[in-house]
């Protein structure tokens, strides 16, 4: 039930935001994100509601990390 | 699709799998504490992936699953109120209460509505204006907020019909029970990524420092699943006891400042039982005072009878990760996804149901 899913922003009108994940249109709420998006920014959508805005550097990182301590862990 | 594909990448999980062998020496008992975990893990085979001194196990993680039987039948008495319409999640309609559920109550005619976001049922009171709505409020911190949400526009827009059944729950107290009743080895958490969204880092202290025991913060996909087990190892091989975030692109060590206000303006902390774990201190929410008229419990006389569980279940046991539904005689013989007999079956996200669908003996 915390099933939540990362989807694009495409549309801002006042505190609703329209999402799109594939072809499926949602729309959100924006009264809960911590940081308020922009169009193109991506969303964990929650039940209706944008619950985090996804740090693009965050998720470039976790993925470079993974690749670096694997190659020293595997290597090792 | 970006932010997901990048995370099911079967090399990149093939490698950590390696690495997962290669560090895991002394035999561990993991537990995830997330339905979506545990569906993600049954899905991806993660199971058979881990070598034999890596055991899963799964915990109280479903909502609908932990929701008391008391709290099922004050939702089936609600709905049977003349002048009430019942929203509701999907997944609780089928839940079994002592007599009925919400699925047999609307067939035989009580105005129960499936809906998607407590929004929904906020326009269901706004179009049924002569109607009391009660949204049932079942969930964990991650969904909290969205009814919290909701609560505070009932009350600006002046929606006095627009009322709210709090069985709502919190997972770090249960954690907490878990590792206090000690009827089953837990060497480490997988702790929920989206629950921890929301709360942030600082209600896992406790299972820190108070417990010993490492938590590592998961996303949902089979690499992050992967990378958060490498973590807990690590942690557990190193004699390092800490939380670490996994999940760093959706989770901030402080959560989220602003949807953790609107939970405590709206909430306040109160005692709850859980199905399999009794009362926990602390463990659920209610309404604070300002809040109050829109609480269902001061509408309705909402007392009921002790809850009769379903007898032979073992869905208690299961959520305390203290058996598995291969335990259970019922499972797949007397209680089926189409059939349940217990909660865990009926979820989507339930542990029976996730075996009954991956798991091949």
């Amino acid at each position: 039930m915390c099933l939540a899913v990362p989807m694009e922003v495409v549309e801002i009108k006042g505190n609703m935001a329209t999402v799109q994940v594939g072809d499926v249109q949602r729309r959100a709420c924006l009264d809960l994100v911590d940081t308020f998006p922009d169009v193109g920014d991506y969303l964990i959508i929650h039940a209706g509601y944008a619950i985090h805005r996804i740090d693009p550097e965050e998720a470039r990182k976790t993925l470079e990390y993974f690749k670096e301590i694997l190659e020293y862990e595997v290597s090792g | 699709m970006k932010y997901r594909d990048e995370y099911r990448d079967p090399e990149l999980a093939d490698r950590l799998i390696r690495a997962i062998r290669q560090r895991s020496r002394t035999p561990v008992r993991l537990m995830e504490v997330c339905g979506t975990h545990t569906v993600a893990i049954f899905r991806a085979g993660i199971k058979t992936l881990l070598p034999e001194t890596i055991t899963l196990i799964s915990g109280p993680g479903c909502p609908v699953c932990v929701t008391a039987q008391e709290d099922i039948d004050r939702a089936i008495a609600l709905c049977r109120e003349p002048g009430v319409t019942v929203a509701t999640f999907g997944d609780l309609m089928r839940v079994p209460g002592s007599e009925s559920s919400l699925h047999q109550e609307k067939a035989r005619g009580a105005d129960v509505r499936m809906v998607y976001a407590s929004l929904d049922a906020l326009d269901l009171a706004r179009r049924l204006p002569h109607r009391r709505v009660v949204m049932l409020g079942i969930g964990f911190e991650t969904t909290v907020p969205t009814i919290a949400a909701a609560v505070r526009q009932a009350k600006q827009e002046g929606l006095t019909n627009f009322l709210v059944l709090s069985a709502h729950k919190l997972l770090p107290p249960a954690m907490e029970v878990l590792l206090s009743a000690a009827e089953v080895r837990i060497d480490g958490f997988l702790c929920p990524g989206h629950v921890t969204t929301i709360i942030g880092t600082e209600p896992y202290q406790d299972v820190v420092k108070r417990h010993g025991k490492p938590c590592v913060v998961s996303g949902f996909e089979p690499v992050d699943i992967l990378q958060s087990i490498h973590m807990l190892i690590c942690q557990l091989e190193e004699g390092r006891r800490e939380v670490e975030i996994q999940y760093t692109r959706a989770v901030h060590p402080q959560g989220n400042p602003r949807a953790r206000a609107l939970m405590d303006e709206v909430f306040e902390p109160a005692d709850s039982a859980w199905r399999g774990l009794g009362k926990i201190p602390g463990s659920g929410l209610k309404l604070r005072p300002a809040y109050a008229a829109h609480g269902a419990e001061n509408h309705f006389a909402l007392t009921v009878p002790p809850g009769r569980e379903m007898p032979g279940c073992r869905c208690g046991e299961v959520l305390r990760g203290a058996c598995t539904p291969l335990d259970c005689p019922l499972f797949r013989q007397r209680c089926t996804p189409t059939q349940p007999y217990g909660p865990c079956m009926v979820s989507t996200e339930g542990t029976c149901a996730a075996y009954f669908k991956y798991h091949t003996a």
